[in-house]
């Protein structure tokens, strides 16, 4: 296969999948084989991706023009070829889960769950190698639209109403704002090809570049920026394999990556440390991760304290690449890795722990350790990747952003850092100390592990927190290359 | 514009409104009908002024005659009068029908018995 | 030679098609007649825009009188895109009909509508085509009168109120444009638009032509509900027959708003307008339409006067594109007149299909639709989210020269607006695809099945249309290039 080809596939191929389980949905066995099927053939084709370009191939399709001058395009880059390769890779795992999960919990639409999360993968890989801002731009809204089903799966009226609130923020930040910056930069600069270096002209008037880094920063509505955070916890009432896959990696993760895409190849590194302006994106960034976490401190239901870590941790992508030094682009590059495995790893155990014990609460925990051994160990695991400790991937992510925060000087950077791992450490660790060694609940009914699959998938996931400690290798490699063309 | 013209004028423009008052002021669909006859008659009104010539005959060939009143706004007047015409009949029938099946045709009453619906 | 005679065949087809409708009283033959002529216009509209594109702008001679005194006719690109779309809708529309109409209208009155419908087709690319300001509002009044007659042949007798409503504001509109036109022959002593368009300068200054501007301005902005002269449309389009609301919200308003670009572009001069502020004053009204009819379509309870109202805000986005004077404004009016035509096209044939199902569009009977018709919901999802403007649908291509038109001129707070209201469109598209979807089906909807297959195609032919010309707009977009430029040249 040639490279070209393959950035094709790479969306073809889930899409295609999409309409076969849509054809196999009446049996169960033969819809559960294909989705496997094209996640793994999708992992294959974005290996092969990431390889031929690390041998030096440049690929770039072209698709369709859509309208004059712009054409719907395809092209591979390090930052994309990473976010790709995450969530691809974690789309293997999460169909393992998926399949224990709802059928454990004897879910309904399970067809429609599954072809609308073939479609939601077909839209994140097309984000990642979108070749300009355009054609991001309709993959993001496809991301939007196909997630929807999955938020209100269980249609009920709490649901119908987090989808409302869902499709409301996202769509109403991407039309109102990310749209308008995005014809805004097409009327003032002329393209919207992603450019190392960025593409606005020395010329260009420099208030209006920070307009648009607003319209840019609150308009991409899922980088969960404060004050638009507020769908991502409402999206937890979705089944818990979405909320890991598609809210812990595949549409936050859409955000923060097109926050960096963005800086890099549309405003350029250099380019936009020169306007003054600009540094309101580091305390909008800082504070909400200080804010989300003590926010996080507070919720008792799992999957909610979850969710506002995660809205926190989005903001260290956001921070990083506010920082505006080669090093922190390269953190915030390897923190959408680091952050996609490790809180993955977390909603898996949180879903393995509904599915076995039926408990939502972090006060229902005590003592569950015991009965859930592999369930719990992978959760301190995922924990301890959050917080950002050896031996696992998320100090490494943490420490190049460090560092790039020491070289640029950057204090509010340094000591949101600082308190921040603190505040994670505060609202995780409780967590595994109640889990492993609080007395049981005298009244608690006896119960045992989740099925097979999510074991098997939760357990891969924490153990690949680990190895990716000790061989960072390709994404580190991808994110490093990244901060070369940031330079 | 000469005394004749502008007279014509200002009763084309009087009859207007007399006519656009009615369409909009009376409540009987009838009524509402006249009106608007009124309101296009008056533009016909406006029209033929408007083709006059002084001392020009009507528009035949013949000998001796070099002035002749401007023909193109009597046909155009002629198409808006079969126009108007048609107008009138589908108004008219569409009252019938209105009256045949509310059992009114004074507006009021008929918005009261749809809003009771 | 057939083939100079083209733009007059254009109106002729359908109008003598019609008197042999309303002799022949067999609904079926009927049918086949406005569905063969309305297919023959299509292929002389594409045959005129494919020669017009390649040739330039055709001129036909009525009866051979020459041009200020006797009638011309003129296709230049615009009017060949329009007449395109008129024709285009008109025979995917009348493919849909049968089945909805059998439904909808009493078994002996549907030869007359066949008639109706050719006479309005007739009267509306005879709009289109001629260059004459007269034959301009005696073909106006052909469609008008013919579209009373079937939006009375509705089921519920509010349908003759709110064709009486029509028919009182449509005339005393054409009125006043026919006011409007007598003044401006008075200054200039032509009818011919290209003639009055040299000769409407030197006197423009006068007290007569800024009030003729204002007479016939007003008098179009009747026939195309622009708000505030909109108060007929949300009824007429309530109460017509389904079929009848389709082809009336795709085609006539879209004529209505061609007049208003020749009226403004090729008589007044366009960008070189003098007199009255007509780019103003549509600049206002556009951008009240736009919130105004959203706002109150997000209350509605029955699905057809939503679609009537959001038609009426869209009208807004089309006379906002004028009132911008430029090339892209303009562009993105004509490509939304095509874009819009798609769209409510395929969402009214959405409601025929639901009502031939459910008997009713009212928004609350049509919980647990999505699972019941899932090929119509379907449709309607797409023309939903073509609507608010999606990418990869034709609204977003709309909006995007939009957008782009008002950020060319600066005013970026325009700009703004129009994203904040789609933004209100896109709350009343999904309350009824959250109801479609989501709420769970009523007893009675169990009994439902899917709409027939032949009522499916032509959805599904405007459904796709949607998607196709959203992904793939570069035709669509330099057919509108094109005439906008055309548009912008006449005017000096």
């Amino acid at each position: 296969m040639t490279p070209e080809t393959a950035l094709v596939a790479a969306i073809a191929v889930p899409a295609a999948g999409a309409l076969l389980i849509g054809l196999a949905g009446k049996a169960p066995n033969l819809r559960e084989t294909i989705t496997l099927a094209t996640a793994v053939t999708l992992f294959a084709i974005v290996v092969s991706l990431v390889l031929s370009w690390l041998d030096g191939a440049r690929p770039d399709v072209t698709l369709l023009t859509m309208l004059p001058g712009l054409s719907l395009r395809l092209t591979a880059e390090p930052l994309g070829l990473l976010f790709a390769l995450v969530a691809s890779s974690l789309w293997i795992v999460n169909s393992i889960y998926s399949i224990g999960y709802m059928r454990g919990n004897a879910e309904r639409n399970q067809t429609r769950y599954y072809i609308f999360f073939a479609l939601a993968l077909a839209s994140t890989m097309g984000i990642a190698l979108g070749g300009n801002l355009l054609t991001l731009f309709v993959c993001y809204e496809l991301l939007t639209l196909s997630t929807y089903p999955l938020v209100t799966h269980h249609g009920t009226p709490e649901a119908l109403r987090a989808g409302r609130t869902y499709m409301g923020v996202l769509l109403a930040t991407s039309i109102g704002l990310l749209l308008l910056g995005m014809i805004w930069t097409w009327q003032v600069a002329g393209t919207l090809t992603f450019t190392p270096g960025g593409i606005f002209k020395d010329s260009v008037y420099q208030p209006l570049i920070g307009i648009l880094l607003a319209l840019y920063m609150f308009g991409i509505g899922k980088a969960a920026l404060m004050p638009l955070h507020r769908w991502l916890p409402a999206a937890m009432v979705a089944p818990t394999p979405v909320s890991a896959l598609l809210h812990a990696v595949a549409v936050v993760k859409a955000g923060v990556f097109t926050v960096v895409k963005v800086i890099v190849y549309i405003f350029g590194v250099e380019h936009l440390s020169t306007v003054i302006s600009f540094d309101w994106l580091s305390i909008v960034a800082g504070f909400t991760i200080v804010a989300a976490s003590v926010v996080a401190l507070r919720q008792d239901n799992l999957k909610r304290r979850l969710a506002y870590s995660t809205v926190s941790q989005l903001s260290y992508v956001v921070l990083a690449a506010a920082i505006l030094v080669p090093l922190s682009v390269a953190g915030a590059a390897l923190h959408i890795a680091a952050h996609a495995v490790g809180k993955i790893t977390l909603f898996f155990a949180a879903g393995s722990i509904y599915t076995a014990a039926h408990k939502t609460e972090i006060s229902q925990l005590d003592g569950i350790g015991k009965r859930m051994p592999w369930t719990m160990a992978a959760f301190g695991i995922g924990a301890l990747s959050i917080i950002g400790l050896p031996p696992t991937i998320g100090f490494a992510s943490k420490w190049l952003i460090l560092q790039g925060a020491f070289e640029a000087r950057h204090m509010l950077a340094i000591g949101v850092i600082i308190v921040s791992t603190l505040l994670n450490a505060a609202y995780f660790l409780p967590i595994v100390h109640a889990a492993f060694f609080r007395p049981e609940a005298a009244d608690a009914t006896p119960h045992g592990e989740a099925p097979w699959p999510m074991v098997l998938a939760l357990t891969a996931t924490a153990t690949a927190t680990v190895v990716l400690f000790f061989l960072p290798g390709v994404p580190l490699e991808l994110a490093q290359q990244l901060g070369d063309i940031a330079r | 514009m000469s005394f004749p013209g502008l007279i014509n004028s200002w009763a084309a423009m009087a009859l207007m409104m007399i006519g656009f008052y009615a369409v909009i002021a009376h409540g009987n669909l009838v009524k509402k009908v006249i009106g608007l006859n009124i309101f296009q008659a008056a533009v016909f009104i406006f029209y033929i002024s408007m083709a006059k010539v002084r001392g020009g005959t009507a528009p035949i060939l013949g000998d001796n005659l070099t002035l002749f009143s401007n023909p193109l706004p009597h046909v155009l007047i002629l198409t808006a009068i079969v126009v108007g015409v048609a107008t009138t009949a589908l108004g008219l029938s569409l009252v019938v029908r209105i009256r045949d099946t509310y059992g009114t045709i004074e507006d009021e009453e008929i918005r009261a018995i749809e809003a009771a619906e | 030679m057939i083939v100079g005679q083209l733009p007059i065949l254009q109106v002729i087809v359908p109008l003598l098609a019609a008197p042999i409708c309303a002799i022949l009283p067999f609904r079926r033959l009927t049918w086949l007649i406005a569905l063969a002529a309305s297919l023959l216009a299509l292929a002389i509209a594409l045959t005129l825009l494919d020669q017009v594109l390649s040739d330039g702008p055709i001129s036909y001679l009525l009866g051979d009188w020459a041009a200020p005194w006797g009638i011309e006719y003129r296709v230049d690109p615009l009017a060949a895109f329009l007449l395109v779309i008129v024709s285009a809708l008109g025979s995917v529309i009348m493919l849909f009909a049968p089945t909805s109409v059998a439904r909808e209208i009493a078994d002996d009155r549907i030869f007359l509508f066949h008639a109706m419908y050719l006479l309005n087709l007739a009267g509306l690319l005879g709009m289109v085509v001629t260059g004459d300001v007269f034959n301009l509002f005696v073909f106006l009044e052909i469609s008008s009168l013919s579209s009373y007659v079937m939006i009375s042949l509705g089921q519920s007798r509010r349908a003759l109120t709110a064709a009486f409503q029509y028919l009182i504001m449509g005339t005393v509109g054409a009125t006043f444009y026919v006011i409007g036109v007598g003044m401006m022959y008075m200054m200039t002593g032509t009818l011919n638009m290209a003639d009055l368009g040299t000769r409407l300068p030197a006197v423009a200054e006068t007290r007569t032509i800024i009030a003729a501007m204002a007479f016939v301005v007003v008098g179009i902005g009747l026939k195309l509900a622009m708000v505030p002269l909109h108060f007929w449309l949300p009824n007429a389009y309530a109460y017509a027959p389904t079929v009848v609301s389709a082809f009336l919200a795709a085609t006539a308003t879209k004529v209505a708003v061609y007049v208003l670009l020749r009226l403004v572009f090729t008589v007044f001069g366009g960008p070189a307008m003098v007199g009255l502020p007509v780019d103003q004053v549509l600049l206002v009204l556009g951008i009240v339409a736009m919130f105004g009819a959203s706002a109150v379509a997000i209350f509605q309870t029955d699905a057809k006067r939503l679609l009537a109202y959001s038609s009426l805000a869209q009208i807004g986005y089309m006379v906002l594109g004028i009132s911008f004077l430029t090339a892209t404004g303009l562009t993105a009016t004509i490509i939304h007149l095509f874009n819009h035509a798609l769209m409510k096209g395929a969402l009214f044939l959405v409601l025929g299909c639901v009502f031939l199902r459910v008997g009713s569009v009212q928004i609350s009977q049509m919980a647990g639709l999505g699972r019941r018709m899932p090929w119509t919901m379907a449709a309607f999802v797409v023309g939903g989210l073509s609507l608010i403007g999606v990418p990869l649908t034709v609204g977003f291509v709309s909006k995007w020269y939009l957008i782009q038109a008002a950020l060319e001129k600066g005013w970026w707070l325009v700009a703004v607006l129009i994203l904040l209201s789609s933004l209100l469109a896109m709350i009343y598209v999904w309350r009824i695809i959250e109801v479609a979807y989501f709420r769970a089906p009523g007893d009675d909807v169990l009994q439902i099945r899917e709409a027939p297959v032949m009522m499916l195609i032509p959805v599904w032919i405007l459904a796709a249309g949607n998607v196709y010309f959203g992904i793939n707009a570069q035709q669509t977009i330099g057919a509108a290039q094109s005439a906008a430029a055309v548009l912008l040249g006449s005017g000096g």
